[in-house]
């Protein structure tokens, strides 16, 4: 019975690199429009970092190097904006959610009712497959723009632990940020249109997970809110994690709230496919 | 035992009526009106191992809703079936891994990929043995006649080549049942006959029940040794596809070629004159009056040549489905006429 379960098993795994295999080498079909479009996607940092300089400028006009904003100087923004890039690279989800909502409105989701294949893990795996296409592509422009802008780190490499914490919040954050769209895309199956559901979503989210601003820069209760929410852990917190801001009890709170959030949304997403497709085979197909 | 069995099945949607102009449509917002369309009403039907059955039936007659319940895609509102013994819209894995079903108006291979890597997710995902796929493969590539394409991103391949690959996926796992839903559907003649072809041959092989649906004559005459015909999500007929012609068209078609000389003069009282080219003449005649008539004509004309047919089967087909349908509006209109009587 054992060797049965382990065979399950290993097929189980067999099937998921499958999958990611054929969705890399499906990537790389395009690989001079998807090189093009991961190298623009390094652009608006010059925008920031004139953003951040015209900020402090009409802080301390006479040196804006001696600024403060909320404890932060203009390195040390410049600093977060570029760990949340980072973090956004792992949990950016680009077309999941609409992709979703266009396999059940078109009914290429019949192929996962048929087929012995779930749609979640083969989203999962296909999408991991697109980040790891995306990081080779842009880990050299990441390395390059870092250590341009290494000045602007100030405190230097964190220790080896909050080094650990920080790559292991990106991994979470990546799990979490999939399941969350995927719970969006999902909503297709009750409404034919999720497009203007995720803009709401990424309209809180761009203001919300840290992406446009440190969330500690937030006065009360708004940064009590936020904290609360799990969107923060998208891209507010690995930076966070990685300037040394959250330590010790803190961090071992916020990785469990991580994890937590991340198991809801995995639950979730389950849920809301079972009961989608209860409806979707009741009514329609 | 039967493979199929379908027990009084129905299936009904809820429709949202969707009313004209723009204030309809604000009240839409709130209050929304929906209509059971019945699209499967109470079939019954039962397929042996290895038939080859196809569904026959105007656009709308319910034929892709059988077979999306048969292939356990949607629920059905009452009823019952099984195939295989299983439950279809349980949608348990042994059941997917022993049916397969194609639609010839959706792609389920990798647009952006050689065919070879979406049958490799298929090995996998089936399950299939390592020697027996590659078996399998080879056999259906060289009578598909489409092995030097395996390369070819499906993206660039002809709607009838991209056909046959879709049919390789879906016969990769050996499936014991298979659907198809229009497979020759915007298939130019060629294609169309060597899916036939091929359909033909495999299924001989192999005995496996399949299932069909399709808008060409051709493909049903070709293929299936039974025909169910679906209207008004009603079966009508259950039968070999000649029967068709003998229960629903009381007439044969007769074809004189007069010897030189002869005039048509007088043949129309046989029967409706179809076509003159002289000198042939062809007509239609009731199918009880056939002997007498032809005894009659061979004594009064000098003839070289006589052909006696069915008339074409599209023909009668279609006479069956607005039979079917014109059933239904004229009872409608009968309510209404008597309605409106002041």
């Amino acid at each position: 019975m054992s060797d049965s379960r382990s065979q399950n098993l290993s097929d189980g795994f067999k099937t998921r690199w499958m999958i990611l295999r054929i969705a890399l080498s499906e990537r790389l079909a395009y690989r001079g429009d998807f090189v093009l479009g991961t190298l623009m996607r390094f652009l608006p940092i010059i925008t920031q970092i004139f953003l951040w300089w015209a900020i402090f400028q009409s802080i301390n006009p006479e040196d804006p190097n001696a600024g403060r904003l909320s404890g932060y100087s203009f390195q040390d923004m410049v600093a977060y904006y570029l760990l949340t890039m980072v973090g956004r690279a792992f949990s950016s989800m680009p077309g999941l959610s609409s992709s979703i909502a266009t396999k059940i409105r078109d009914g290429e989701i019949k192929k996962f009712l048929v087929q012995p294949v779930d749609l979640i893990t083969f989203l999962f795996w296909s999408r991991v497959a697109h980040k790891i296409a995306y990081y080779t592509i842009s880990t050299l422009p990441f390395a390059l723009v870092f250590f341009l802008c290494r000045s602007y780190f100030t405190l230097g490499w964190p220790d080896p632990w909050t080094m650990a914490a920080f790559v292991a919040s990106l991994f979470l954050s990546f799990t979490l940020g999939f399941y969350l769209e995927a719970c969006i895309g999902l909503v297709g199956f009750w409404m034919l249109e999720v497009s203007s559901l995720l803009f709401v979503y990424m309209l809180f989210q761009f203001f919300l997970s840290g992406h446009m601003f440190p969330l500690d820069i937030l006065p009360e209760p708004f940064l009590s809110i936020v904290s609360f929410l799990p969107i923060k852990y998208l891209a507010y917190f690995p930076a966070a994690v990685f300037l040394g801001k959250v330590h010790g009890t803190q961090l071992a709170i916020d990785m469990g709230m991580l994890l937590a959030w991340t198991i809801f949304f995995f639950v979730m997403s389950q849920v809301i496919y079972r009961r989608g497709l209860k409806h979707y085979s009741g009514y329609g197909g | 035992m039967s493979i199929i069995q379908i027990d009084q099945l129905a299936k009904s949607y809820r429709v949202y009526q969707k009313k004209e102009g723009l204030r309809e449509a604000l009240r839409g917002l709130w209050h929304r009106e929906y209509k059971e369309v019945d699209a499967v009403k109470k079939i019954s039907l039962r397929v042996e191992p290895g038939e080859f059955v196809a569904f026959l039936g105007p656009n709308g007659a319910g034929k892709t809703t059988t077979l999306k319940l048969l292939s356990g895609v949607i629920y059905p509102t009452s009823g019952t079936a099984t195939v295989m013994g299983y439950v279809p819209w349980e949608r348990s894995l042994d059941y997917r891994r022993r049916f397969a079903l194609v639609m010839g108006q959706k792609n389920q291979l990798w647009w952006d990929l050689p065919a070879q890597e979406s049958f490799r997710l298929h090995q996998q995902i089936y399950k299939i043995e390592a020697a027996q796929f590659q078996k399998t493969l080879d056999e259906l590539t060289s009578l598909l006649t489409v092995r030097e394409l395996l390369g070819r991103p499906v993206r660039e391949l002809s709607l009838g080549e991209r056909m046959k690959m879709e049919l390789i996926a879906a016969l990769l796992h050996r499936p014991e049942v298979l659907f198809l839903d229009e497979p020759t559907i915007g298939l130019d003649v060629i294609a169309q006959h060597n899916i036939q072809q091929f359909l033909k041959f495999y299924q001989a092989e192999r005995g496996i029940t399949i299932l069909l649906t399709s808008h060409y004559m051709k493909d049903i005459a070709a293929l299936c040794q039974r025909v169910v015909v679906i209207a008004q999500g009603q079966i009508q007929y259950d039968g070999s596809l000649s029967g068709i012609v003998d229960s629903f068209s009381g007439d044969k078609i007769i074809t004189l070629q007069l010897a030189v000389g002869q005039t048509d003069a007088g043949l129309e009282r046989f029967g409706q004159l179809e076509k003159v080219a002289m000198p042939r003449v062809s007509f239609r005649c009731p199918r009880s009056e056939v002997s007498k008539s032809l005894a009659e004509i061979l004594s009064n004309y000098q003839i070289d040549d006589i052909a006696v047919e069915d008339p074409p089967l599209e023909e009668t087909i279609a006479k069956l489905f607005t039979h079917v349908s014109g059933d239904n509006v004229d009872s409608n209109a009968g309510s209404d006429a008597v309605a409106s009587k002041p």
